[in-house]
């Protein structure tokens, strides 16, 4: 005869409530929907927060799924090893557009380039693997703050830093322009991490479909813009197609 | 609207064999690649069956040209790359192989060099040749093979068999085999087989005695560029229209057609090549001299160069003898951890030391270790070791050339270690750059292809499509470089020592 661990089951029906709720829980709302007295309900949550699958917010006390939850099955990617396993992706999406193309990940907050190839033309031109770019002022960034729960969080009561005219500052319109993402698979900046420069970045998936790093073009707001000042829909294609294929090349619906 | 042309690469490498399809903008169109098995049937002996690589070939041609959805008419050229002095010996009545292919790596004639060099002295050889007298090459290969068997050498007195390395066995076949197949190689490929005169470009009698070759076995020899017929199976009526070796067809697909270009492969090994353009320049510092490539009508343009024999399989070892890291990538992230080697050198001599140094008895050693030094030290040591050996031939080929070199292009599966990268800027202290998609062979061999063929007009047109993926520029100081290069030469003298 099986017997069953008590407080297992309960921790279990704690997570299956908080993961089918979008918005952070209260105590009171979580200790009613699973029938436990409140400080039951508390000493549970607290150990499930110590383990990284609940996380508390700070400010209201309320409490959400935690990343550790999210990441469990997948082993966090190296960068250097996304760069080794993509890099001929993104020396292609480069070819195709002539544009400098990024593949980053999120990391401490920030979209962190795991590898960074050159526009077409002569001139010097830096690398910048390893750079920190914000994820709010940048299209790999709004991918990552779109896809990547972590990423999300870590944006959560943080100052949108203004850095050009055309930044978004502003929380609600950043939420709008995360959910745009979400319903067209890609993401852009354009002019608002610097005046003449332009982004268009899409998700990268790994086999379980969870988004670990964006891959994007970035150039002048002329190449990649049209008319309308929107980015251009043949590169906005390239973008997503390479995206696509990074992910399929990293298990993404492939058979188990 | 008529139909659009391509122009076909097909690589015979080592592990693998490759067909790719490339455009006029010298973009890969199509790609089918299959595998072939190693035979190890001793400590040191490595083997490939070439009924296997040939059958192999008639799957990934036609998979390629399906793939890009062209018929064989659309395809104005094929160039064949390959792996060089691997040695094919077959009849020429049945077509069958009289043994499996003796690849570079076999160390099986080591047992003949000392016969041979009581025939004729190294450094004669050498001076014919350009290459030292070790196991690599295919002339000492044959003579193993031949002297192995008394009936295989009346055969080959009799002009029954053919000897080939890997192109020349895959144009015979490609151009009907039993049935009137070409018998031919270029001079690429012919320069690595220790029995072409540097010179003449053609077989070299004293060498072929020194070797016991008969003439009768061996194919002609042709320019790199030039026709070498016409394709009869797997698919019909493809013009061959380049064959050039491996670390040739790397340096012509990174554009290195004239004097002062050089490319590095960092693979498994590296393999460094100079351009050093219309005549075969002697190294006086342990260098390969050898031919880059020929054009049909033109002089030919000849190369030196150096290579290292463990470069990524020393990360590999780290990976899977030591366990120290989980994937080739990790070493990266290991040695980022840390800001030098912590006083650690790795000197991986596994099978001794080759260019410029030489020295077959050389064993690898760690040095350096006290209680401070961490997994991530040893991980920037082994980086390390691939940059100062790339250093060492850097500085032969600067001794023997007239100029230093200005600038290194980089290919291969390490280009993807940023910082390996970086450490060769700064070893070198040259600016290190890295062409977008790294597949330099086979474009490489579709670029000659392509000029044979005038898909292209000439080089000038394919020097534009060379693309600048990446640059990483020397950063170190003179004071700390000069310092760190005394300490790895006292590792390699120690590790010389120690095998002595």
């Amino acid at each position: 005869m099986s017997r069953t661990v008590q407080s297992v089951e309960r921790a279990a029906a704690l997570l299956r409530v908080l993961s089918a709720e979008s918005e952070p829980m209260a105590l009171g709302q979580l200790a009613a929907a699973v029938g436990l007295a409140k400080p039951t309900a508390h000493g549970l949550l607290r150990t499930l927060v110590e383990a990284g699958f609940v996380d508390q917010e700070p400010t209201t006390g309320r409490y959400q799924v935690g990343s550790g939850l999210l990441h469990l099955g997948s082993v966090s990617l190296d960068l250097n090893e996304l760069r080794s396993e993509t890099l001929n992706w993104v020396d292609t999406l480069a070819a195709r557009t002539g544009e400098e193309a990024r593949i980053a990940a999120y990391r401490d907050g920030a979209a962190v380039v795991a590898h960074h190839v050159f526009r077409a033309g002569p001139g010097t031109q830096e690398m910048d693997t390893g750079r920190a770019l914000p994820l709010h002022a940048t299209a790999l960034g709004k991918v990552l703050v779109a896809f990547d729960p972590g990423a999300a969080r870590s944006v959560v009561g943080q100052p949108l830093d203004r850095l050009t005219f055309r930044t978004i500052t502003d929380r609600s319109e950043l939420l709008r322009a995360l959910a745009d993402a979400r319903d067209t698979g890609w993401a852009s900046a354009v002019s608002e991490s610097r005046p003449e420069l332009a982004g268009i970045a899409a998700p990268v998936r790994d086999r379980g479909g969870y988004v670990v790093a964006a891959v994007g073009i970035a150039g002048p707001v002329l190449r990649l813009c049209d008319a309308r000042g929107l980015p251009r829909a043949d590169l906005v294609e390239q973008v997503v197609g390479v995206s696509r294929s990074i992910s399929r090349a990293l298990g993404h619906g492939r058979a188990a | 609207m008529t139909a659009p042309q391509y122009v076909a690469a097909l690589d015979q490498g080592t592990t693998s064999t490759r067909c790719m399809l490339f455009d006029r903008e010298g973009r890969m169109v199509s790609l089918a690649q299959r595998e072939h098995h190693q035979h190890y049937p001793r400590a040191g002996w490595v083997e490939h069956d070439p009924m296997e690589i040939w059958d192999i070939v008639c799957q990934v041609v036609p998979e390629a040209l399906a793939d890009a959805g062209a018929s064989p008419s659309q395809v104005v050229g094929l160039g064949i790359t390959n792996q060089r002095e691997t040695t094919v010996v077959w009849d020429r009545h049945t077509g069958r192989p009289v043994h499996n292919a003796i690849v570079w790596q076999d160390t099986r004639s080591s047992s003949v060099l000392p016969a041979v060099a009581a025939e004729m002295t190294e450094a004669d050889i050498q001076a014919r040749c350009g290459l030292p007298l070790v196991t690599y090459f295919s002339g000492p290969k044959v003579r193993w093979l031949l002297d192995s068997s008394p009936s295989l050498r009346e055969r080959a007195e009799r002009g029954d068999l053919l000897f080939g390395t890997m192109d020349t066995w895959l144009v015979w076949n490609l151009t009907g085999g039993v049935a009137g197949g070409a018998h031919v190689t270029d001079v690429t490929n012919a320069s690595r087989t220790m029995l072409m005169d540097l010179g003449t470009l053609d077989w070299g009698p004293e060498l072929l005695a020194a070797m016991r070759v008969p003439r009768a076995m061996l194919p002609e020899i042709r320019p790199t560029v030039s026709s070498f017929g016409t394709t009869v199976s797997p698919v019909e009526g493809i013009s061959l229209t380049a064959v050039i070796g491996d670390q040739q067809a790397s340096l012509f697909g990174q554009a290195g057609f004239d004097r002062g270009d050089a490319k590095c492969t960092f693979g498994t090994g590296g393999f460094l090549l100079l351009n050093t353009g219309p005549t075969p320049v002697r190294s006086q510092h342990g260098l390969i001299t050898t031919v880059a490539h020929a054009m049909e009508g033109e002089s030919a343009a000849y190369a030196l160069e150096g290579s290292i024999a463990v470069a990524g399989s020393l990360v590999q070892w780290f990976r899977d003898s030591l366990g120290l890291i989980r994937s080739a990538a990790e070493i990266e992230t290991q040695a980022l951890t840390v800001p030098d080697n912590g006083g650690c050198y790795v000197v991986p001599a596994f099978t001794g030391l080759y260019a410029p140094h030489w020295e077959p008895d050389a064993r690898g050693v760690i040095v350096g270790l006290t209680s401070y030094v961490t997994k991530a030290h040893l991980c920037r040591a082994v980086l390390e070791a691939t940059a100062w050996q790339t250093r060492e031939v850097i500085d032969a080929m600067n001794a023997d050339a007239a100029a230093p070199l200005e600038r290194l292009a980089v290919d291969g599966g390490m280009t993807a270690d940023n910082l390996l990268m970086q450490m060769i800027a700064d070893f070198l202290d040259i600016p290190v750059v890295r062409p977008m998609v790294a597949e330099t062979v086979s474009r490489g061999a579709a670029y000659a292809a392509g000029l044979g063929a005038g898909y292209w007009p000439d080089r000038e047109v394919l020097r534009r499509h060379w693309r600048r993926a990446a640059e990483w520029r020397p950063t170190m100081s003179a004071n700390v470089r000069d310092d760190e290069y005394q300490r790895w030469r006292r590792a390699v003298e120690l590790a010389i020592g120690w095998g002595a």
